[in-house]
């Protein structure tokens, strides 16, 4: 392993592309992004692997292609993980305070987030990562440090996310087999929250929505702490889908006009028109409805915010995100989609930008890459603690622990 | 079937409008059920359904079998096109079922085959032979599926076009109402409550005396081709502070969306009715609420008394908005909605009867859902399944959207 190393990579295998990033962390802790690379993915369905072969020749790829342009050999990654079987959900440990002077000690504080963390699970689940919200000491609300406090009993709260073992492991096996360490496994929606939400975004409150081809990753923060999160199997490939099946084209071609035609909302101008399709020759083969299109891609996208929307009213949090909502992933390209999920969350809703980070523009802007370079961002404040070094990110306090590493061994 | 013109003797001409109350399906019937009082006793009584049981079983003094041999007396199977087939087909039965009457009000369920399919023509129906057609209607619950809701909904907008006016009670809205424990009995029974309530504020308001009279003419200017979509509710409170409690409960009154439907609303019918010792002071003070409340609406009002009430003060109010460009009133599309009905308020022009409506349905031929729908790409992928929506198959589709 190389601990000490300043190159952090990180590796997203997504539906549509694989992607990495490589950063550079300097003596400072500060983050620069010096390469990335990508190919186009082959072997994932749904965030999920369906052939292992071409997921790894994919991945060779996009492995070279980065270290080509960061001019670095890249030997461990950050692996981001998703998927349909990921889910998250919060939950309270309780510790009695024993001690005879009544002062919390740092394996009071140990126990009781022990305790958080059992919790009932499907046998085939894991943890994937348990993070610590807030302390409650005797029933007093927020405490973030409770060391050297007085008090009889202490509670914490816990966001834990977990899935499917096996799953997650083949993933990890995967990137093993081309001699590419793990240092780490990551819930996609962390990091791309960690990419683009500043630390006073995340005390105002914030929604992340990842759309990727497979998956759309959403996640909640509030008060500086993750509240929510979830994986909804549906994404980029569903809109092209449904366009195939709609309009009665290849997937291919759908895909085409997808990204050619393809709005969130459909517009006045539409209306009547048509869109003919040629083959190479210049021949007219078929004329489609662009309003149908419009309509097909709308629907679909809207139901997808409705069912984030239903999720965060379920779980009582549309009332914290005052900082309001924020979109990436590459459907995020898709013109009309800020508006569109305006009309649905009822605030404000803007794309996001990977803006805590430096280095290459190129890649920052670019939606697609949130959830990679988040990776990356992950990587450095782990190194950065585990150096010792002052946390300055008060977002994840320090509490994102990578419980998966204990499995680790067992590939 | 006998001789269609001595379905109803004909009303005697006292002044007062002359209700005919038809039941529709077998939600209708059900609620007509318990419509069975002596308070109703000048009101007449009809059924009507496609399945021969469910009519026997009926309470009401006329019962109208739609039938077609093809069908075997087994009802409409939950297609409203069959119901509505069979509808246009006796239609001219329909229309002298409705004779003479000057008020019809249609209660039924909207959802399934009969209530939706055949409501809407016999709002017609009823409105070609001279009545005004005020339809009460529930939307199914959103357990029922999406089939159901989609159906209810299209009944719906066609029962609006139809009838000069729909008061509709979306059932998931009782939902959050009831306590968790409550039976499914308990359950219809306060969802039919609340309509049964609006169809008695209605009819106290036709046919008790009044102190300051709700003419039958106020109603139907209220109503009348508004095409609207109506909300009421229905309060009553005793006791000595019983006026400012009804205000109280009208303004969280969960069917006026706590008072909201009051404000968006354009015109507004109150009706009080008490014992012999109700005050001006009472009514003023309700009025004052209601009159502050909605600040753009024509306000109707009335007052009347009634010695069996005792000291109970009880307040029906009828809120009436013009069609707006938003008509879906399904609990999960409100929340949404609210800003598109404000932004879009352009109005439709009150056009009298001549509007289209929509050409007489045919019965159509029958396809078992048998064709699969194809997943595409995720046919062999596990399904994403989400609170039992398989979410791979398209939107379009599972919603029931016409692509064509």
């Amino acid at each position: 392993m190389f601990d000490d190393s300043n190159i952090i990579a990180g590796l997203e295998i997504g539906t549509s592309k694989i992607c990495v990033v490589v950063g550079e962390q300097n003596a400072d802790g500060a983050l620069n992004i010096i390469g990335l690379g990508q190919s186009r993915s082959r072997g994932v369905r749904k965030g999920e692997i369906i052939n292992p072969e071409q997921v790894e020749e994919d991945l060779r790829g996009a492995i070279f292609e980065a270290e080509q342009m960061a001019d670095v050999e890249i030997r461990s990654v950050y692996l981001g993980v998703s998927g349909g079987h990921i889910r998250g959900f919060n939950n309270r440990g309780v510790h009695p305070v024993v001690s005879a002077d009544r002062e919390i000690s740092q394996d009071d504080v140990d126990d009781v987030v022990k305790n958080a963390k059992a919790i009932n699970l499907p046998a085939e689940n894991t943890v994937i990562h348990a993070v610590r919200q807030h302390f409650f000491v005797d029933g007093q609300d927020g405490v973030t440090q409770p060391v050297g406090m007085l008090g009889a009993r202490l509670e914490v709260d816990m966001h834990v996310i977990h899935g499917h073992a096996n799953r997650l492991q083949n993933i990890v096996r995967l990137v093993r087999a081309t001699s590419l360490e793990v240092d780490d496994v990551v819930f996609n929606g962390i990091a791309t929250a960690l990419a683009l939400l500043t630390n006073e975004q995340k005390e105002l409150g914030a929604l992340v929505i990842d759309i990727g081809g497979g998956t759309t990753e959403f996640v909640v923060y509030s008060d500086g702490v993750i509240r929510h999160s979830g994986v909804l199997a549906v994404g980029g490939d569903h809109i092209s889908n449904d366009l195939a099946y709609g309009l009665k084209v290849p997937l291919t071609r759908a895909e085409k006009l997808k990204l050619e035609y393809g709005t969130a909302l459909p517009t006045a101008t539409a209306k009547g028109q048509t869109i003919s399709i040629t083959n190479d020759l210049g021949l007219e083969l078929k004329r489609l409805n662009h309003e149908h299109l419009q309509k097909i891609m709308s629907l679909r996208l809207e139901e997808l915010f409705q069912l984030i929307a239903q999720d965060l009213e379920q779980a009582g949090l549309t009332d914290y995100l005052r900082a309001g909502v924020f979109i990436c992933g590459g459907s995020s390209r898709v013109p009309g989609i800020v508006q569109l999920a305006e009309n649905v969350f009822q605030m404000n809703v803007a794309p996001g930008h990977a803006s805590a980070v430096s280095g290459l523009t190129t890649a920052l802007d670019q939606p697609e890459f949130a959830t990679a370079i988040g990776l990356v961002k992950f990587g450095s404040l782990k190194n950065r603690r585990r150096a010792g070094r002052a946390s300055i990110m008060g977002g994840i306090k320090g509490g994102i622990k990578g419980v998966f590493n204990k499995m680790l061994p067992r590939s | 079937m006998e001789n269609q013109n001595q379905l109803f003797e004909t009303p005697e001409n006292s002044g007062q409008p002359s209700v005919r109350i038809i039941a529709v399906g077998n939600a209708g019937d059900a609620l007509l059920g318990a419509l069975g009082t002596p308070e109703f006793a000048g009101a007449e009584f009809a059924a009507i359904n496609t399945d021969a049981a469910a009519l026997v079983a009926s309470s009401a003094k006329v019962k109208i079998h739609l039938e077609n041999k093809l069908f075997r007396g087994l009802g409409s199977g939950g297609d409203p096109e069959r119901g509505k087939a069979l509808a246009e087909e006796q239609f001219s039965m329909l229309k002298s079922a409705c004779e003479g009457a000057s008020v019809v009000f249609i209660l039924a369920g909207l959802g399934g085959g009969a209530g939706s399919g055949i409501s809407p023509v016999l709002a017609k129906a009823a409105h070609e032979a001279g009545a005004l057609v005020l339809a009460f209607v529930t939307l199914p619950f959103e357990c029922e599926g999406n089939r159901r809701e989609a159906q209810a909904q299209t009944a719906l907008e066609q029962l609006k076009s139809a009838a000069d006016g729909v008061i509709c009670l979306p059932s998931q809205k009782i939902f959050k109402l009831i306590d968790e424990n409550s039976t499914l009995v308990e359950t219809f029974r306060v969802t039919g409550g609340f309509l049964i309530e609006g169809v008695r504020g209605v009819w106290s308001l036709l046919t008790r005396p009044g102190l300051i009279q709700v003419h039958f003419s106020d109603l139907c200017a209220l109503i009348r081709d508004r095409h609207a979509e109506n909300a009421f509710a229905f309060v009553e409170a005793s006791g000595p502070g019983r006026a400012r409690e009804v205000v109280e409960k009208i303004l969280n009154h969960p069917l006026l969306d706590e008072g909201r439907a009051l404000a968006e609303s354009d015109a507004v019918l109150v009706s009080l009715t008490a014992g012999k010792d109700l005050t001006m002071s009472e009514i003023n003070r309700v009025m004052e609420q209601v009159k502050r409340q909605c600040v753009h609406a024509q306000i109707v009002m009335g007052a009347a008394a009634d010695a069996g009430l005792q000291d109970k003060l009880c307040v029906t109010i009828i809120a009436a908005r013009q069609n707006a460009a938003v008509t879906s009133v399904t609990p999960r599309a409100e929340s949404h909605s609210v800003t598109a009905t404000t932004t879009h308020s352009h109005r439709e022009p009150a056009l009298p009867r001549q509007r289209k409506r929509g050409a007489v349905a045919k019965a159509v031929q029958g396809q078992l859902p048998l064709t699969i729908v194809s997943k595409g790409r995720f046919d062999k992928s596990e399904p994403t399944l989400h609170r039992g929506e398989d979410l791979d198959i398209p939107t379009f589709i599972r919603r029931g959207v016409a692509m064509n």
